[in-house]
């Protein structure tokens, strides 16, 4: 093959050289900010900044910020949260703390007894939120969180962490509209099964009757 | 005769046009009825004085800090401070509060008693430089024969408690921002000089009262408005936005660079004098030029006698620190090389130039065969200067050896 001759790099064209008056370019400088200052007195849309504490700017429904749990009708028995652990597990800097509750003989009832985040620790990263296979844990869109009690304050138990399923469809329509969906379909799909399931073990009963019935006839 | 028959036996003390200089007469009349001996009357007068030019010189550094959050703001497009008081006019207050409640710290290493005078070395030249300004036709602080001189002379010690600053400060960020301040305000208060003295040639005085009257009669009998002193007019608010530290020459700060350069290792109070320095220092400069460019007190037009001189002064001092604001919003800074390349191959030999423009201006008479003359000797020089400028910025383009090759 033969050698490639090293090439110089390609020089952006030259441009015929128009002589302009040096210090120009300073004035054109000074005339846009001029103009930005002089426009920012009465053109609204120029001025981009919002007062913050009395006017706020809308947050984006991708805005994420710390995670809160979902809870269908009623704060305490319409949790979804199993307790299973599984964002306990997940979480990287390991700000979630989960007690199951059980009942008297140990069994477990399948709800938290204790469900703590630490927003001091939590970083916002909504791992917790992909990984949570019962819809329970998701972003939420707070972020004036800043409190004087270091501890308390920025202890998140079930009593803050629990917001309505109302909630989260105000403050991400499209993403709980289709989590809402989903739920409603796989219940009617639990429902027939075990629809379908009570039915088979009747006809398994049945099957099953019938068979001794036959088994007995031969002996 | 009764202290309040003597001041008003005195007429033209409450005209407007006298009115800065009313507390020192009042002092001086009060203290003379009282039958005080001559030299406290005198040295009483001067302090009131004295205290008149730095009362209205700190409130308008505070009034300052604020119109200059406030036009940065609305250059880029924000608001500004709003909160503290009336569209934030206690925010100067609520600062100087901060300040002076700030833990006042000294590093270990630092030398003690150099780290507090520097603060305070640094205010001193900029009220001294203040006094001898002419505000109005009755208003000089104190009118020196040589008051050009004097300013100069006084205005160099600020380089001297820079330097003091970030040596005392036993730091290496004082002391690189201290070494580039110090390299700045020398190389460019070269052509400050020479340019003022164009102006010294033209007026053949010293004393900036006599410099102001030259220059009655119209804004087209101002230096700023010859060819000459165009010129030198530009050249000398260039040089001032360098010994002010002003941005795009704000290198002894660059806070990007070396934090706050010779203010890294202070704080609290110490610090906010090293701000009224620099801000007292900012208007002592400007008011400078506005004596030797600008007319100083005279009105723009010679109908317009009636207004208060002292009112021209002010109103011409605020447009100027309206520019240097407006330039501190557009201008990012230069890099040092930049900066001394341009003070040592651009400014001082289009300074040099503005002499001989000056003189030439000054002996064919003032009239149209001197701006034939004077026009082209210094127009030619500033578009050679421009041309080998650009070239050498042409020549600075960057060629990557490796990606390209």
């Amino acid at each position: 093959m033969e050698a490639q001759p090293n090439t110089p790099a390609t020089s952006p064209p030259d441009k015929p050289a128009r002589w302009v008056m040096p210090g120009l370019g300073l004035f054109q400088g000074l005339a846009v900010t001029g103009k930005n200052m002089v426009q920012s007195f009465y053109k609204k849309e120029r001025m981009t900044t919002v007062q913050y504490p009395e006017e706020r700017a809308p947050i984006s429904p991708n805005f994420r910020n710390f995670p809160f749990l979902v809870y269908d009708n009623d704060p305490k028995a319409g949790l979804r949260c199993t307790a299973c652990s599984i964002c306990e597990k997940e979480c990287p800097p390991q700000c979630i703390y989960i007690v199951l509750e059980r009942d008297e003989n140990g069994k477990s009832l399948k709800r938290p007894k204790v469900f703590d985040i630490d927003l001091s620790v939590c970083m916002n990263c909504g791992i917790c939120a992909e990984v949570c296979p019962f819809d329970s844990i998701y972003m939420d869109g707070e972020y004036e969180l800043s409190t004087d009690d270091r501890f308390g304050g920025l202890l998140f138990g079930l009593d803050r962490l629990s917001k309505s399923a109302e909630y989260h469809m105000k403050l991400r329509p499209e993403q709980a509209s289709e989590v809402m969906a989903r739920r409603k379909a796989d219940e009617e799909k639990k429902a027939a099964a075990a629809a379908a399931k009570i039915a088979k073990a009747k006809a398994d009963a049945e099957a099953k009757k019938a068979a001794a019935e036959e088994k007995g006839g031969e002996q | 005769m009764l202290p309040l028959a003597a001041v008003i036996s005195e007429p033209s003390l409450f005209s407007l046009e006298h009115l800065p200089r009313l507390p020192q007469r009042l002092v001086e009349l009060l203290l003379g009825n009282f039958g005080a001996p001559e030299w406290l009357v005198s040295i009483a007068g001067f302090l009131v004085a004295a205290g008149t030019v730095v009362g209205v010189f700190l409130g308008g550094f505070a009034l300052l800090s604020l119109i200059e959050r406030k036009t940065l703001a609305r250059i880029q497009n924000r608001i500004g401070p709003n909160r503290a008081g009336w569209f934030g006019i206690l925010q100067p207050v609520a600062d100087g509060i901060k300040m002076l409640t700030k833990e006042d710290i000294v590093p270990d290493k630092a030398e003690k008693f150099l780290h507090l005078l520097a603060p305070i070395l640094i205010v001193v030249p900029a009220i001294l430089a203040l006094g001898v300004i002419p505000y109005g036709r009755e208003w000089t602080p104190v009118s020196l024969e040589l008051g050009l001189l004097f300013f100069f002379a006084v205005g160099s010690l600020t380089e001297l408690s820079v330097f003091i600053a970030g040596w005392a400060s036993g730091s290496k960020f004082p002391m690189l921002g201290a070494m580039r301040a110090i390299s700045q305000m020398i190389s460019y208060e070269l052509p400050l000089i020479i340019t003022a003295l164009g102006v010294v040639m033209v007026s053949g005085t010293l004393s900036l009262p006599h410099i102001v009257e030259q220059q009655n009669g119209g804004f087209w009998h101002w230096n700023f408005f010859t060819p000459w002193g165009f010129f030198a007019g530009i050249l000398f608010f260039i040089c001032s936005i360098a010994e002010a530290n002003r941005c795009p020459f704000d290198l002894p700060e660059g806070e990007s660079e070396i934090v706050a350069g010779h203010m890294t290792e202070y704080s609290g109070f110490k610090y906010a004098l090293f701000f009224m320095g620099e801000y007292l220092g900012l208007f002592a400069i400007s008011a400078l030029g506005i004596t030797l460019f600008l007319g100083g007190w005279q009105a723009p037009l010679p109908g317009l006698g009636f207004v208060p001189t002292w009112i021209w002064f002010f109103g011409k001092l605020a447009f100027v620190i309206f520019l240097f604001l407006w330039i501190r919003g557009t201008y990012p800074r230069v890099r040092i090389d930049q900066l001394m390349r341009f003070a040592w191959l651009c400014m001082i030999p289009m300074a040099l130039l503005t002499l001989p423009a000056a003189g030439v201006w000054h002996f064919t008479g003032r009239g149209l065969l001197s701006w034939v003359l004077v026009v082209p000797l210094l127009l030619v020089p500033w578009v050679i200067v421009g041309v080998i400028f650009n070239k050498r910025l042409a020549a600075a383009t960057r060629t990557y050896t490796f990606a390209d090759g």
